[in-house]
């Protein structure tokens, strides 16, 4: 019964959905009140109905309703109540479902929160994503509905994928979902705008802190999933380079130039239709990103399991959405005034290079995942590109990036002092070489990479000062705008320190260890105590007792595990990570060796990894930074008279 | 009992150290880890070598990384190349004349490949090209269609707005 | 105009491309760079019979199938029966490779389900297996009389690819 429900509220928000695309954007036309305002009607009752079926779900998964196809496949009675939850958008129609929610409540949030905006825009707007959301259900409804039902019932489910059955799954897909979904409200203000012929530098203020907001999901999202990666893989890595990682990546690149050209947009209307462009764009490389891992044209070890039928769909549905705008675009866009003028050197022209920078890094990013499927349609063989091919040539790219971080804001708009930003940033500049030359030798031996990206980092954090004392002491305050972007970037200063450090002064030891054996690695003690069978709700487990100690002195114990889950043939590893600000030790049991002589003993695998967990810290300030610069308050101001302000 | 002579033991104290002998023998013989591997120096290499390849068996890893039973014996055969003596070319030319381009994550340098490896700098040439002609087009639009000056009242409006601000610090 | 219709025309394209590799490619499908090259040379001990040997190069003349199975093999268990009916015709000689499996499961296997091989090879460590390039079994390889590798089925041998390639392939390299 409540399966059913739960289809029947989703053909219902299909009808909602349609009325919100449609009835706004004639209420537009013929200029009346009632039918504009409709749209937010529309939005809300669609977010409760899609609430509701997603409440159907997820109660079909608690209860281990075993006629549902859906939870059959991917849940079991032994699987803990959290991870039954987590379940929900353990596979493909689920996870879909999950992105429906989203985009409904993204579309609910615009809708309650955008009272100052003119009525008109806000028709635009919701219309928009109703025509997505109306896409989104379609595709449900017709080829994913999780509400399938299985005759006869299954007498138990085949359980989620070990892999899954972590917290992990618990966030990072809300996560990662609520940006990537985001960029669509940043799609709509930009359809909104070029449909109303109305671009201008108030659109850009209203569209930024939507923007802003996807873009902290989104890098929440990314950074997430790769720390989950990492504590769960069992290998120590992080990052892949893996299609569906760089499916998600690449909408990040095109959501950060997004985010600086919209600056520019709002602050100097300058820049129109490239950020139009940039807004289509982000919300086109989510559409892709979502084609990728659901259409199986790409192997990846995150991939759902794949169905051309689907594949079509999604691409159908890509292509009418995206051609769709980029014709308004090319219709609209050569009508759209210039902005203010900016000499060469002016912060300007520097957000433009880091626009091209970003821009150019996501495209080669999508070339180098698109490249092996252009090879073989064209019949010249497989490829596979992998790693070593993104990282010579996305790092590149990065070093002039990193670099105008430190110069951009302390650049003035409209007309940059070479000589002014000379004198304030030499010093941080010359920082930056000591610490570049100097700091590699602390923590080994000198490459030049490391010298690097430590004279890059530094710089940036230097500069940062350098920018805030300015400030502070010109002005005596700045807004939390100012504040965000700083922290954004010191964020990314800690970023790159935690990948140097870690690709240049990580080491690992593979070893055998009987009971009572000691490995040493990167100035740690590790002796093996034991290992002992453990039983698990759901999976029986081999524990290892491990003890770390450090210059003699015992730390703490850690209990590396080997897991054998009763639904999978699979054994899963759960690494034991010692985590710290400076390092982490990570330890994880290999296979039993031991048997043949009695000894006891395993292979395990021990890594010393300086500075790993600043990757994610990086990511998180960045987050952070974001936050900060959509709480500034002229985002609050209400109304006013600045609803038509000239740009 | 007999005088004590310091220098000789009891069977008891001779037990006693016998003991204590066994003890910090046996604690001893906790030893430090023997490598995995036979010979470091070659793991080493061979794990350099097979982070470049892909494991055709798994959905997308590494031929280091992987546990599936086919990446084991292609590992092994690495080792042994290794230790034949083979280059890391020679070894790589092993991997692709058995299971093609495909196996390699670093794509070759071949002309199917130019686009690959030339087209991100060919994009960056080409969008700095476009800036600049971009910056010249605006600047000469901006020259011939000059945004107009404030009026009077604007001004005054103007004037106004800064000494809010002015007086708000 | 023109210039702001560059993006929707790369779109476009890349719209055609996908839909294309969507429809007609099979990422996960590995093609065999020894098409065209002759079939490494192995010399292995037969599984039924240890003390005789088999080696390609004693097929020299003839066109030839060889089959790379395993008892632990779920999807030969498919095609094993189109084998089996195969052999039966007698229209090329079918030899077996059997890859890494123990001896006793080899000969089980083909006493229960059938054994349409002149001789199977017994490639325990797998060795051969890597030189011909063997990622999934189970494979099929045909050779013509020159010892080289002309054609390879990758996956279960169905009565489809049978009957549209292998055979004709095989008759073709007949008649040279």
């Amino acid at each position: 019964m409540i399966p059913e429900i739960g289809l029947f509220a989703l053909c219902l928000a299909l009808f909602f959905a349609a009325v919100q695309g449609v009835v706004p954007l004639v209420g537009v036309g013929r200029n009346s009140a009632s039918l504009m305002s409709l749209g937010r009607s529309a939005a809300q009752g669609q977010w409760l109905l899609i609430a509701i079926a997603f409440g159907c779900l997820t109660y079909a998964f608690v209860a281990n309703d075993f006629s549902v196809a859906y939870v059959a496949e991917h849940s079991n009675s032994a699987l803990p109540l959290a991870y039954r939850v987590a379940a929900v958008w353990g596979g493909h129609e689920g996870s879909l479902l999950l992105w429906a929610l989203m985009l409904a409540s993204w579309t609910l949030a615009v809708s309650l929160l955008s009272r100052a905006l003119p009525e008109a825009m806000v028709a635009r707007v919701m219309a928009v994503l109703g025509l997505v959301s109306f896409g989104f259900l379609l595709f449900i409804v017709t080829t994913s509905s999780p509400f399938e039902r299985l005759l006869p019932a299954a007498a138990d489910g085949r359980d989620l994928n070990p892999l899954l059955q972590d917290p992990g799954l618990v966030i990072h897909p809300p996560m990662l979902y609520m940006g990537y979904v985001g960029f669509s409200v940043a799609f709509a203000f930009a359809i909104a705008a070029l449909l109303s012929g109305q671009l201008d530098a108030a659109w850009a203020r209203w569209s930024r802190p939507w923007t802003t907001t996807a873009w902290v999901f989104l890098t929440l999202g990314v950074g997430l999933g790769s720390g989950w990666a990492y504590y769960t893989l069992g290998w120590g890595g992080w990052w892949f380079w893996d299609p569906v990682e760089n499916a998600s990546f690449m909408p990040w690149l095109v959501g950060t130039a997004l985010v600086h050209s919209l600056a520019v947009t709002e602050k100097r209307g300058a820049f129109k239709n490239w950020t139009v462009l940039l807004a289509i764009g982000a919300f086109s490389l989510s559409l892709l990103g979502t084609f990728l891992v659901r259409s199986g044209v790409l192997t990846s070890v995150h991939a759902f399991a794949s169905d051309p039928r689907r594949g079509i769909f999604i691409l159908l549905f890509l292509a009418v959405v995206i051609g769709a705008s980029l014709f308004l675009f090319a219709w609209r866009a050569p009508k759209v005034g210039l902005g203010g003028r900016f000499a060469l050197i002016s912060r300007e022209t520097l957000l433009l290079v880091n626009n091209v920078l970003l821009v150019v890094a996501a495209g080669s990013v999508l070339l180098g995942t698109l490249y092996p499927l252009f090879i073989d349609a064209l019949g010249l063989g497989k490829l596979s590109v992998g790693p070593p091919y993104f990282q010579t040539v996305f790092v590149p790219l990065m070093v002039p990036l990193l670099f105008l971080i430190g110069l951009g804001p302390s650049a003035r708009w409209k007309e940059a002092s070479v000589s002014d930003l000379k004198v304030r940033l030499g010093w941080a500049f010359g920082l930056a070489l000591i610490a570049g030359v100097g700091l590699p030798f602390l923590f080994g031996n000198w490459s030049p990479m490391v010298a690097l990206s430590l004279l890059l980092a530094t710089w940036i954090l230097a500069a940062t000062v350098v920018d805030i004392r300015h400030r502070l002491k010109s002005a005596g305050r700045a807004p939390a705008s100012f504040w965000g972007m700083h922290l954004a970037h010191v964020g990314i200063a800690v970023f790159v320190i935690g990948v140097t450090l870690v690709k240049g002064y990580e080491s690992e030891k593979d070893v055998r260890m009987a009971p009572g054996d000691t490995v040493h690695v990167g100035g740690y003690s590790v002796r093996l105590i034991g290992v002992k069978e453990a039983m698990g709700p759901n999976y029986r487990a081999m524990v290892g007792e491990v003890e770390l100690s450090e210059g003699g002195r015992v730390l703490r114990s850690l209990h590396p595990e080997k897991r054998n889950y009763f639904s999978s043939q699979m054994p899963m590893t759960e690494a034991a990570i010692d985590t710290g600000i400076f390092r982490d030790v990570y330890v994880s049991l290999g296979e039993p060796v031991g048997e043949a002589d009695g000894s006891g003993a395993w292979s395990v695998r021990v890594h010393h990894k300086p500075f790993v967990d600043w990757i994610w810290a990086g990511c998180f300030l960045m987050a952070l930074g974001g936050v900060l610069a959509v709480a500034d308050r002229r985002y609050r101001l209400k109304g006013k008279s600045n609803n038509g302000n000239p740009s | 009992m007999t005088a004590r002579n310091p220098l000789v033991m009891t069977n008891m104290k001779r037990l006693f150290v016998l003991f204590l002998l066994l003890l910090v023998a046996t604690l001893g013989w906790a030893k430090e880890a023997a490598p995995m591997a036979e010979d470091v120096a070659v793991e080493k290499r061979m794990v350099a070598i097979s982070d470049e390849l892909r494991c055709l068996v798994c959905q997308n890893e590494s031929l280091s990384g992987s546990h599936a039973e086919l990446a084991q014996d292609l590992r092994r055969e690495i080792r042994e190349m290794i230790k034949a003596g083979k280059s890391d070319q020679q070894i790589m030319d092993f991997m692709v004349d058995r299971y093609g381009d495909f196996v390699r994550y670093r794509p070759p340098m071949k002309a199917t490949t130019y686009l690959l490896w030339f087209g991100p700098f060919l994009l960056l040439a080409a969008a700095v090209v476009a800036l600049i002609l971009y910056l010249r087009r605006r600047s000469a639009r901006l020259d011939l269609d000059p945004q107009p000056a404030l009026t009077a009242d604007e001004k005054k409006r103007a004037e106004a707005l800064l000494q809010q601000v002015e007086n708000k610090r | 105009m023109k210039r702001f219709l560059i993006p929707l025309a790369i779109f476009l394209l890349l719209v055609a491309i996908l839909g294309y590799a969507l429809l007609n490619l099979d990422p996960r499908e590995v093609p065999s760079p020894l098409i065209g090259k002759p079939a490494p040379a192995f010399d292995l001990p037969q599984l039924a019979q240890p003390e005789q040997k088999f080696s390609p190069a004693s097929m020299r003349g003839r066109v030839w199938l060889l089959n790379v199975w395993a008892s632990w093999c779920v999807s030969c268990r498919e095609e094993h029966p189109v084998l089996v009916q195969f052999s039966r015709t007698g229209t090329v000689p079918l030899y077996g490779l059997n890859y890494k499996d123990a001896r006793a499961d080899g000969l089980r296997w083909l006493a229960q389900f059938g054994d349409p091989y002149i001789a199977s090879a017994f490639d325990n460590d797998g060795r051969v297996g890597i030189d011909y390039g063997v990622y999934g079994v189970p494979e099929t390889y045909v050779i013509d009389k020159a010892g080289v590798i002309r054609y390879k089925q990758i996956g279960p041998v169905t009565p489809e690819a049978l009957e549209k390639k292998i055979l004709p392939l095989v008759k073709e390299l007949e008649k040279s």
